[in-house]
């Protein structure tokens, strides 16, 4: 039953879509204030019935109710609560109705944020709620036809096949949903972008209403990646925290897309800059996205975030992308003669470190595209396979960040539209005088000696000193800092945690020390100035899994310090193993200590890794992120505020 | 030409420079980091192609029998397409899913000695997944079987 009734929500969110569609785009051709509105209630009920469809699959896995394919496939009774819900996007169709889901809830804040009557702005928004229906309707037709998650097992099986035991981990929790809320975020931008061409106005309209769920996907894309690569850190047992994995890149795209447009968007907001560019960036952001879901859902990538694949669903998602790549642009080939050019900036000017930073960030993102498909392109069209690996990555990218953390900190000191360069740099003196300091530091005491590490240092405490320059300068005194408004502290807080993150990308990349060793209870191994004495295994019984659980204990300097217990796991039901690792963390520093093969003269292969700095990738991904809780928390602020005041106003943005 | 022609020159220049710089550098930084896959047959069909010491990508299935472990550390196998076999050999610790008549993916060169010396190892991430070149691999060496675990719907 419940399986019927999800179905038939999927296929009501569709027909009202399909409502969406046609009363956001027409009626905002025809000015007509009722056919819009019922394009924004149409834009609720589908989110409704998402919704609906959603819980009644959540449902179905909570209750373990195997008569339906896609449970019986993914999930088991013994598997913990958690777990069966979290599994619910733990495979191809749940996460597509997940993604349905998130779509909604965009199109519902755009609905809601939608202002009464038939002014320019009202027929942008209606516009936009148009075409974000298109998408939905393009991605509804694909679950309904391709991977119907509500599909019924008959006869009905006892058990279901459980979940890849990688992915019971907490980790499923959080990380698909937030990458989510990212890659499907920038659909708002791109139906905003859309609108703007549509109506064949090029002013900043369309960029102040898209911003906020540009800033909103930025972040969730953030914390996504930043609790994606903490999640493959601690559970894949190699210590490493980035593997440059096609399915990785395709969400690292995204985001270089989207930080490049939340600058480009503040230019052409402020100044009236870079108009047509923004527009295009918008379209690509979106764009990134999908080619990132036709990655992993369509088969051609070998990865454990590839489920099981059909062909089908590849050309089908290959034909979304064609379509939404290709009518946008057309329609900006057709608009972009009669667009009004953007605004006038001198060369040295904020406007001209946002191109830098747009510039380098769309090439970085470029080269990591062509990394990505050139081996499934050599593939298809001659039958070699290769691979592409982290070298050509780190060649090709690293160069571009570097040069683009060497410009960083200029850009919130040049004013806009017009600046000189020599007061920045004496306003900025401190700052190049700490990053070279941590340069000469990093050369004296770190071991063994790397440029590029030594670069990475002098980086990082850079930007870092360059964030606090200009929190220091818009204060005018650091007694007055509290004084500041929030908004005073986003780009310096966005900027610092790239700072932190390169920190922590030198620690572990450039001094990590690793040690493999066949250690026996009683005996002891040395790693990063730290003593690890196995003490004993034992057998441990978890809920749906049998594990070997070693206790460790940490010396440092003859003082007992810590207590590891890392696992070696085995899950009855698929038939996998897995490595628990266990992690002392310092806050500065981790000790990684991963349990292997038990040997046959008696001991354990073991594997401990001293990770210097690893923290900091994760703090500073969270520092990023909190920068754009401080942007999105200004705004709702200064929107709430107005709405209270005069409610048919329009919100000014904050920034 | 008037003040915006020549803005919009500059720019277009920028971007172009840009455009092929970062273009020169991917393909340059292609040339030396692309790693071939190579199934056993294709070895001995080709030994040309796998001079000693070139960095490519072996897979197929571990042979049943072959894994010796020596002092712990040191891991000896056979990789078997069925119709070819490469000696492999890695030290470190193997994948939780690496099993004998499992497929598998190995990275590393070979020696003088023909033994393909591992610095990677990567087996399948779960029960029902096979990796796509090992299942190529399996069907052009004209051993694949339903039943090796499918790499497509399943």
């Amino acid at each position: 039953m419940t399986g019927e009734l999800g179905q038939l929500a999927l296929c009501l969110a569709l027909a009202l879509s399909v409502v969406q569609a046609f009363s956001g785009l027409f009626g905002a051709t025809r000015g007509d204030v009722r056919v819009m509105a019922m394009g924004r209630g149409a834009a609720l009920g589908s989110f409704v019935f998402i919704a609906l469809a959603f819980f009644t699959l959540m449902f179905a896995y909570v209750t373990s109710d195997f008569s339906v394919m896609a449970v019986a496939e993914n999930s088991h009774t013994a598997k913990p609560l958690i777990y069966k819900i979290t599994g619910v996007w733990g495979n191809h169709e749940g996460s597509m109705v997940l993604w349905m889901l998130i779509l909604g809830i965009y199109s519902a804040a755009i609905a809601m944020s939608q202002p009464e009557g038939s002014d320019a702005n009202a027929r942008l928004g209606s516009r936009a709620l148009g075409v974000q229906a298109l998408i939905a309707i393009a991605f509804l037709v694909f679950i309904l036809l391709t991977s119907d998650p509500f599909l019924r097992l008959y006869p009905q099986p006892f058990e279901g096949n459980g979940l890849n035991p990688l992915l019971q981990d907490p980790g499923l929790a959080f990380h698909p949903p937030l990458l989510y809320l990212g890659y499907v975020g920038l659909s708002a931008s791109f139906s905003f972008a859309a609108a703007a061409l549509l109506d064949s106005r090029n002013d900043a309209a369309w960029v102040r209403r898209a911003r906020p769920f540009a800033i909103a996907a930025w972040t969730a894309l953030t914390l996504g990646i930043a609790g994606g690569s903490w999640w493959a850190y601690y559970t894949l047992g190699w210590g490493g925290f980035w593997f440059w994995d096609p399915v990785e890149n395709a969400s690292l795209m995204p985001w270089l897309i989207a930080t490049a447009l939340i600058h480009s968007m503040m230019a052409s907001e402020r100044t009236g800059a870079f108009k047509s560019w923004t527009l295009l960036l918008a379209i690509a952001g979106f764009s990134f996205s999908l080619i990132g879901t036709f990655l992993v859902r369509s088969g051609v990538l070998n990865s454990v975030h590839a489920f099981a694949n059909d062909p089908r669903r590849g050309l089908f998602i290959l034909m979304i992308l064609f379509v939404a790549i290709t009518s946008p642009l057309v329609l900006f080939a057709w608009r972009a003669p009669k667009l009004p050019p953007g605004a006038a900036f001198d060369i040295v000017s904020r406007e001209t470190g946002i191109l830098l930073n747009n510039l380098l960030l769309t090439a970085a993102a470029a080269t990591i595209l062509i990394g990505t498909l050139y081996p499934l392109v050599l593939d298809a069209a001659e039958g070699i396979k290769i691979s592409v690996g982290p070298p050509y990555f780190t060649a090709t990218v690293i160069p571009m960040m570097a040069l683009l953390a060497v410009a960083m900190p200029f850009g919130p000191i040049f004013l806009w539209r017009r600046s000189h360069f020599k007061p920045a740099v004496w306003s900025l003196r401190f700052a190049i005088a700490a990053g070279v300091v941590a340069l000469c530091v990093a050369l004296a005491v770190a071991r063994p000696m790397s440029l590029l590490g030594m670069c990475a240092v002098g980086l990082g405490i850079w930007l870092i000193a360059g964030s606090a320059t200009d929190i220091a300068r818009r204060a005018g005194d650091w007694r007055r800092v509290r004084l500041l408004p929030a908004t005073a502290f986003t780009s310096a807080l966005a900027h610092a945690g790239l700072g932190v993150v390169a920190l922590g990308v030198a620690g572990t990349s450039v001094w990590k020390s690793e040690a493999i060793q066949v250690v026996a209870p009683h005996q002891t191994m040395q790693i990063g100035g730290y003593t690890l004495r196995l003490e004993n295994t034992e057998r441990a019984q978890g809920p749906n899994y049998l594990a070997d659980r070693a206790e460790f204990t940490v010396f440092s300097g003859g003082q007992k310090i810590a207590v590891l217990h890392p696992e070696k796991r085995s899950y009855p039901v698929e038939q996998t193993a897995t490595s628990e690792s266990s992690i002392r963390t310092t806050g500065v520093s981790d000790l990684y200590v991963v349990l292997g093969d038990p040997q046959q003269g008696g001991g354990w292969v073991v594997r401990a890794y001293y990770n210097p700095m690893a923290p900091f990738i994760w703090l500073g991904g969270v520092i990023m992120a909190l920068a754009g809780f401080t942007a999105l928390g200004a705004r709702l602020g200064a929107a709430l505020r107005s709405r209270r005041q005069s409610p048919n106003l329009v919100s000014e943005p904050a920034e | 030409m008037t003040p915006k022609k020549q803005r919009r020159l500059a720019f277009a220049i920028t971007l172009l420079l840009a455009g092929g710089g970062a273009a020169a550098l991917a393909v340059y930084a292609l040339q030396d980091n692309v790693l071939f896959f190579y199934s056993p047959s294709d070895i001995a069909a080709h030994p040309e192609k796998v001079p000693a010491g070139r960095a490519f990508r072996i897979g197929g299935l571990v042979e049943k029998g072959s894994v010796k472990r020596d002092r712990g550390l040191e891991i000896q196998f056979v990789v078997t397409d069925g119709k070819n076999a490469v000696p492999v050999r890695y030290s470190g610790v193997l994948p939780d899913l690496f099993r004998e008549g499992q497929g598998v993916v190995a990275l590393g060169a070979r020696g003088s000695d023909g033994v393909f010396t591992a610095s990677e190892v990567l087996a399948k991430h779960d029960e029902r997944y096979m990796p796509p070149e090992v299942v190529d691999a399996l069907k052009r060496s004209g051993h694949w079987q339903e039943g090796h675990g499918s790499a497509g719907a399943s």
